[in-house]
């Protein structure tokens, strides 16, 4: 490891490898700090992203546990409303393998000349005259001085190298989805069809999903809110009651726990010589859960900033500002905004209403499908959606 | 007046290290190192709101002994 970089990233996951990979293609030195030994392992994930993936990277198929052409959400009642693929092409999405995946897109990085160091700890900031300098890294029992133009926080939920640079970063109790996933088998499902289940008896204020991993297998999963959780009332009670309800037969062979913030992103994701993507930025859905393509998109954008800004030679937060705008007024921001607000509305609905609402879309024409319509559609049959949401009127404009 | 001193237990044998305690930790306390979760005792007030939100129920705030 060396004691000095153009660009130092703290954590390996998505965010962080494709801000290695941006970095060193535009000619300037960095280093990736991991502090697990695996990259990728222990998954924290139920894997499930869009198409649009393909953005951002080459799909390799070694990558692609399971092509989806298709999707369902089964209401409280057990009514399903099914997400045709005639409405987004012929592939939806794909459920990924990220042991693999996570370890190819720092493998990326590294051929492409990124410095990576496994179970390399950040402990701590170095900060100069209010500017982040670098960080203090444990790794092999030594303690060294990193020293770098601009540090990337890319450390995932627990975002505690913005924290050490004076940001608070902290996830209200009430959004925070806390989560339990098995990876099981022995399961008669489509292989190319993701479920989600809603309702209040099922998964309070979240959702239990089994995404397809190919045949007979399935990462199932469910995250609920923070604010609904407690003793005998945890994730795992509620995940292992509908498992033994809808899967009895299913074999468990592997478990993965962890959170996914359904909060606002950080007020601000820069400060002088840092910069914080993915997970760590807090730009995970406030809807689905999913965070992998926002902290790739973040995260190559963070690496691109930084090396324009490096070239110029000012790294103040004012001129790594332009990363902050333009995730803002990109795609994914304006979503992350919508969403959040959407998701204000849906986690007060009462189990009634949730079934109303999946009854009026079963009516709809889905050859026609879009949000707008979707929503003036919704109102018509459940017109007291207008009246616990203003927020709705808006997003009809 | 008898102070009661309060603490934060960690069940290692449940813990996952998930990293979703130390997300909602207002004061920085936990830390979560590799597969080890530790506490900063001079930092934690005992809140437990970590002990809330854990998927597995592996911390416990506890009177001390
Ligand atoms: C149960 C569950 C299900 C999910 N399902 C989906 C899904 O289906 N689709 C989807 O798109 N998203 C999903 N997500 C969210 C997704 O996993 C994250 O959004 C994504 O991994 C974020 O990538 P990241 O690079 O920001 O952070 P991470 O992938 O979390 O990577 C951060 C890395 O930083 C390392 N690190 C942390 N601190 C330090 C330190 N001090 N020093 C060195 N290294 C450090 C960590 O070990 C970790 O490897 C799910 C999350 C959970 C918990
Ligand atoms: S939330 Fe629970 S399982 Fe996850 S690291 Fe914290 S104590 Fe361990
Ligand atoms: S009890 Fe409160 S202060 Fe202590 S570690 Fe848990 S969340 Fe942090």
């Amino acid at each position: 490891m060396q004691s000095n970089y153009n660009v130092l990233i703290i954590g390996g996951g998505p965010g962080g490898a494709m801000a290695g990979k941006a970095v060193v293609d535009a000619g300037l030195s960095c280093c990736i700090i991991e502090k697990r030994p695996a990259i990728g392992a222990p998954v924290r994930c139920a894997e499930g992203v869009g198409h649009e993936i393909s953005e951002l990277v080459d799909l390799d198929p070694k990558w692609i546990s399971s092509k989806i052409n298709g999707a369902q959400l089964v209401a409280p009642d057990g009514q399903i409303l099914e997400l045709n693929p005639e409405m987004a092409g012929n592939e939806v999405g794909y459920v990924l393998d990220r042991k693999i995946f996570d370890r190819e897109l720092v493998w990326k990085a590294a051929n492409a000349g990124c410095d990576v160091f496994v179970k390399s700890r950040a402990s701590s900031a170095i900060i100069k005259n209010g500017k982040v300098c670098g960080a203090i890294i444990e790794t092999g029992g030594k303690t060294l001085e990193v020293h770098a133009d601009v540090v990337i926080a890319a450390d995932g939920v627990e975002s505690k190298f913005a924290r050490w640079c004076g940001i608070d970063t902290t996830v209200p109790v009430a959004e925070i989805e806390t989560c339990v996933q098995y990876l099981m088998t022995n399961l008669d499902i489509d292989p190319g069809l993701n479920s989600f289940y809603l309702g209040r008896e099922v998964a309070p204020e979240g959702y239990v999903w089994i995404f397809s991993k190919g045949e007979r297998t399935a990462n199932v999963g469910i995250g609920i809110s923070g604010k609904m959780c407690r003793d005998g009332k945890r994730p795992k009670d509620y995940l292992d009651a509908f498992i033994a309800e809808h899967l009895p037969n299913g074999k468990i062979i592997e478990l993965i726990v962890g959170g996914v913030s359904a909060c606002k992103p950080l007020e601000c994701t820069v400060a002088d010589g840092l910069i914080i993507v993915g997970d760590a930025a807090r730009l995970s859905d406030p809807i689905t859960g999913g965070g992998i393509i926002n902290a790739m998109y973040t995260g190559k954008l963070a690496g691109e900033v930084a090396a324009e800004c490096i070239a110029s030679g000012d790294c103040s937060k004012k001129a790594l500002m332009k990363y902050d705008v333009a995730w803002r007024d990109s795609k994914m921001g304006r979503g992350l905004k919508r969403n959040y607000q959407v998701k204000e509305i849906f986690i007060k609905l009462k189990d009634e209403k949730l079934n109303s609402i999946v009854n009026s879309v079963n009516k709809l024409d889905m050859e026609i499908f879009d949000t707008k319509y979707l929503i003036r559609e919704l109102v018509k049959y459940n017109p007291w959606l207008l009246k616990d949401i203003g927020t709705l009127r808006r997003l009809l404009d | 007046m008898i102070k009661v001193f309060k603490m934060l237990i960690i069940k290692r044998e449940v813990c996952g290290y998930c990293g979703a305690c130390v997300s909602v930790c207002p004061e920085g306390a936990l830390e979560l190192v590799d597969a080890y979760l530790t506490v900063d005792p001079e930092t934690c007030i005992e809140c437990g709101i970590c002990s809330k939100i854990c998927p597995l129920g592996a911390l416990e705030v506890k009177n001390a002994e």
